[in-house]
């Protein structure tokens, strides 16, 4: 097994009753790597996204995350990822500090070392004045925000982030890859989901996901040169037109 | 008033597509009537019983004989002594021990007079009391019949003539009632709820800022569960008459059209519920918490409420529940018509549009 | 172990966060406790009566005097005549009507006996049957005081027998019905509150999506079901406690067991109830369908419990579906402890009972919760 590659998929499909929602996919992803996971509503992204992260069993072919197997070992690949999902799911009832320490908690991570964390964190994010405040009270790009540091707090290998900037503002959506990035730097592997074709621009590979199967896989770059496109934008609406 | 049709049109699309809550809102009250039906009585049946016989003569023979071949009574087991009473009792084997005393039969003859001890566990008085009474009345029985000779002297025999339910069921008592319990519970539960969701889920405000007038936003999402609450209405009452027996004196037209009014009461309830509680899970917690236990316990669904101290007689008169239930067993069981329960029918509107008054001053607050 | 301690100061924060649940959890209660444990009687009294007299002479006034003088009949009104009666009974202000014929006196005098008509309303069969008994009882009072007033001496004295029977209630002297409910309200109490709070709760998790979020994480099923049920286990053992204290102070309802035991099997019991609430929660997808769910099996629990009618009085059937119902039990033992003084010999069975349902609910409650789907 090639050690560089943190997420090997082969053949991975999920049935419901005759309908293939994930339709045998294959595709791998590198250490360190942002890999942007693209695909209308619907095509199969978020069900595929939770196979991988051990939240859905997967029907048949093969998946290995972080150097677990799904089928066998969903459980253990759990300690090594971190998620943030589409819907806000921070506890909109606690405080911020309140959230990362109760997270941090059930990571197991250490009381001091959940102390630091969350002094560098909020101090990062720049909440020093509402850290005592509750989550609800905060505005949504915040809450993103805050919710994409609690995924990275006991720094997982592999980072899973379902369509992380929906509904926020530009400048927002800004610092948020600059957040990504940032984690890509320091070596975590970044999964993300996306329905904004500019930030498939960011990505370092993207895959596009057609009614349940990839259709298209490679680097923006390439795959506008193969679809002699400028824009991402047009090769989604060719893949998806059909 | 398109619009609005095409309201309501959605919010039937909502409930019939969750097919589960269809199932539970359906099936569960059709089960609950059915189990209550059948098992709930206040009866007193087959409770069992121990002797303690000191004299062991042909008369207590008699009497033990007239006991056990009784329904209510069956003998579980004879005593030796007086210290194995508490036992029994203690381990809750028996509800009650005769105590005959010593020569029963020869102090009869002798004194015309003789003893017997009815010991009843009083934990649950209502029932030991009951019991005490049973018994009582099978000893007179069995006294007359031994005085039937002896023709008394200038009596006056009380003839009881037993109206509207000549045979003491309590079925009678406890269909209506079920009925009650349900309907208010069920509609109340539902609106505060189905309300509170679009809150929660944030639609409310989506729903507000339409063309539609908050009133009609309010009645288009209660309108569906009128119509699901009366479809509940007519098959209880289906049941009782089929499979309980239970006679509709009065006019089903009244009984339909005030059974109406009590829903739309319950839902009233259900609408200022759901003003005052933020998040689904509160507007259970009240229509729940706050209802099931008065609503059972202060309708005179199981306990005479003339017999309650005054404060609690006071207090059961702000409950819905009471009237309609005074209200359905007048229609059901004495065949009256409006003109006789026209007073409860009147307090029921009148709660009915105090509950919208309310609710509708507290959501134009909210707005303003 | 450290995982679960963060769920459980999770779980408490949210439920002293949420300012309208509080009253509801706490207050709620209480104050149902205290008000409605009067209201559960099934004692017959202020029946309201009314007569005709058709005689009036001083016999059939001497007769309504007795009902007058009863403690048990609230007289309310004297009628003209039958139609008035029935008109007054349909609107229910009458329940018991006394219809003295004319020549009620003469007749008396001249035949030695005669007929009197009661009407009752017997809606609620259980009270009619023991108002005929009150009525039977006065009027057999006021043939005594006739044998007295009207015997002649050319009448011959004839001995009768009695049986004389000494009623005698134990437990519970003076059939204070108190005694009885509020320990049995209190037992509903503590087990809709835990059972409703526990029924919502996982399935909130789900509805507002941080359920997927603690699925993704590492943590064992066992851990997160251990730590979302105490809290609730420490607020049903505080209703309790503020309940058993009230029951004492207000209701001066005794404690003739031991408190010790009360408390090992409520804690039992409270389990019980938490895995039922938990396994609903797993196997709902809305608040709303967990909600109705638990409605529809608190109101079984609640009527079939022995607490409002009689278990013995059920069909066979009934009887036997009552033995899975955790409140009858629950009804039972506190009955037992609390008033009758039973020790842990005496309510064994029920113990042995309820940990075992205990066992098997928690089991599925742990089995049903599924990280992965």
């Amino acid at each position: 097994m090639n050690t560089n590659k943190v997420i090997q998929v082969e053949g991975l499909t999920k049935m419901f009753g005759d309908f293939a929602a994930v339709n045998a996919i294959t595709f791998d992803v590198e250490k360190g790597e942002i890999f942007g996971f693209l695909g209308a509503n619907g095509a199969g992204k978020t069900t595929a996204m939770k196979m991988l992260i051990g939240i859905s069993n997967p029907t048949s072919g093969k998946a290995n995350v972080a150097g677990f197997d799904v089928f066998k070992n969903a459980e253990a690949i759990k300690k090594s990822i971190g998620y943030m999902s589409q819907k806000f799911a921070l506890y909109d009832d606690l405080t911020v500090k309140e959230n990362i320490s109760f997270f941090g908690g059930i990571y197991g991570l250490s009381r001091k070392r959940i102390k630091k964390k969350s002094e560098i964190l909020i101090e990062e994010l720049g909440l020093e004045d509402v850290a005592n405040k509750l989550v609800g009270s905060l505005p949504l790009g915040w809450k993103q925000k805050l919710s994409f540091s609690v995924s990275l707090l006991h720094d997982p290998k592999i980072v899973f982030l379902d369509e992380p900037t929906g509904g926020v503002d530009p400048i927002t959506r800004r610092q948020f890859w600059e957040m990504i990035y940032k984690a890509a730097h320091q070596g975590t592997t970044v999964f993300v989901t996306t329905h904004y074709m500019d930030e498939a621009e960011y990505c370092d590979r993207v895959s596009i996901m057609v009614n349940g199967k990839i259709e298209a896989l490679d680097t923006p770059k390439k795959l506008k040169e193969q679809f002699k496109v400028d824009h991402m934008n047009d090769v989604f609406l060719k893949l998806a037109r059909g | 008033m398109k619009r609005f049709i095409g309201f309501i049109k959605k919010e039937f699309y909502h409930i019939f597509r969750d097919r589960r809550s269809l199932f539970i809102l359906f099936g569960m009250p059709i089960a609950q009537i059915m189990l209550f039906g059948f098992a709930i009585t206040n009866e007193i049946n087959n409770v069992d019983i121990a002797i303690l016989d000191h004299s062991k003569d042909a008369t207590t023979e008699a009497i033990i004989n007239k006991i056990s071949n009784s329904k209510y009574f069956s003998v579980k087991q004879f005593l030796d002594q007086e210290s194995d009473i508490e036992a029994v009792f203690k381990k809750g084997k028996v509800k009650a021990v005769l105590n005959f005393e010593n020569d029963f039969s020869k102090n009869l003859i002798k004194d015309h007079n003789a003893k017997i001890q009815i010991l009843t566990d009083a934990t649950d008085p209502n029932t030991a009391n009951s019991i005490s009474n049973y018994i009582n009345a099978i000893l007179s029985q069995y006294q007359k019949e031994l005085n039937k000779d002896s023709n008394v002297a200038y009596q006056v025999i009380p003839q009881s003539r037993m109206v509207y339910n000549p045979e003491l069921k309590s079925v009678y008592m406890f269909v209506p009632g079920v009925m009650t319990v349900i309907l208010m519970l069920v509609s109340a539960m539902m609106t505060s709820i189905s309300i509170t969701r679009e809150k929660e889920l944030g639609t409310m405000e989506i729903l507000l800022v339409s063309p539609l007038k908050p009133i009609q936003v309010i009645i288009g999402k209660v309108f569906p569960y009128i119509f699901l609450s009366i479809i509940n209405a007519i098959v209880i009452v289906l049941l009782s008459i089929f499979i309980f027996k239970m006679p509709i004196q009065g006019s089903l037209v009244l009984l339909a059209l005030e059974s109406v009014l009590f829903i739309i009461t319950a839902l009233a309830l259900g609408i200022l519920i759901s003003t005052v509680s933020a998040t689904q899970q509160t507007a259970m917690m009240i229509s729940l918490m706050g209802l099931m236990l008065p609503v059972i316990l202060l309708s005179g669904f199981i306990f005479p409420i003339s017999s309650m101290p005054l404060p609690l007689q006071v207090i059961s008169n702000i409950i819905p529940a009471k009237w309609f239930n005074i209200i359905i067993k007048a229609i059901m069981l004495k065949g009256v018509g409006i003109q006789y329960i026209w007073k409860e029918t009147l307090i029921l509107i009148g709660m009915s549009l105090f509950f919208i008054a309310v609710s509708v001053k507290k959501y134009k607050i909210r707005l303003e | 172990m450290k995982t679960i301690l963060y769920i459980i100061q999770k779980e408490f924060k949210q439920i002293f966060r949420n300012k309208g649940m509080l009253p509801i959890i706490f207050v709620m209660p209480i104050l149902q406790l205290v008000i409605l444990s009067n209201a559960a009687t099934f004692e017959v009294k202020n029946i309201k009566f009314g007569y005709i007299d058709n005689d009036n002479t001083s016999t059939s006034r001497a007769l309504i005097e007795k009902f007058t003088a009863s403690t048990y009949f609230n007289v309310l009104s004297d009628f003209n005549s039958e139609v008035e009666a029935s008109s007054a009974m349909l609107k229910g202000d009458i329940d018991v009507v006394l219809d003295i014929p004319q020549n009620f006196n003469h007749n008396l005098q001249k035949e030695k006996y005669n007929n009197l008509g009661i009407t009752i309303n017997a809606i609620d069969g259980a009270a009619a049957g023991v108002e005929n008994v009150y009525v039977t009882q006065i009027i057999k009072r006021f043939n005594k005081d006739l044998k007295v007033d009207l015997l002649q001496v050319s009448d011959q004295q004839i001995q009768t027998v009695t049986i004389e029977s000494i009623p005698l209630f134990w437990f519970n002297k003076t059939l204070n019905y108190k005694t009885y409910m509020v320990p049995g309200i209190l037992v509903l109490l503590v087990t809709m509150i835990t059972l409703f709070l526990s029924g919502m709760n996982i399935v909130r998790e789900k509805e507002i999506g941080t359920l997927e979020q603690i699925n993704v994480t590492p943590i064992k099923k066992s851990q997160f079901i251990i730590g979302k049920l105490f809290p609730f286990w420490i607020i049903g053992l505080g209703l309790l406690t503020i309940g058993l204290t009230l029951a004492r102070l207000i209701f001066n309802v005794p404690m003739l067991g031991s408190l010790g035991l009360m408390y090992l099997y409520t804690s039992i019991y409270i389990l019980v109830i938490l895995g039922i609430g938990l396994f609903i929660s797993n196997f709902t997808d809305t608040q709303q369908q967990a909600m109705f769910i638990s409605w529809f099996f608190v109101v079984i629990f609640i009527l079939m419990s022995g607490l409002f009618t009689p278990i013995e009085s059920m069909p066979y059937w009934a009887q036997k579906v009552t033995e899975f119902n955790p409140v009858k039990h629950f009804v039972e033992v506190m009955r037992m402890i609390m008033l009758k003084g039973s020790n842990l010999n005496d309510i064994g069975p029920q113990l042995l009972k309820t940990a075992l349902y205990a066992f098997i609910m928690n089991g599925l409650a742990v089995w049903s919760y599924k990280k992965t789907n």
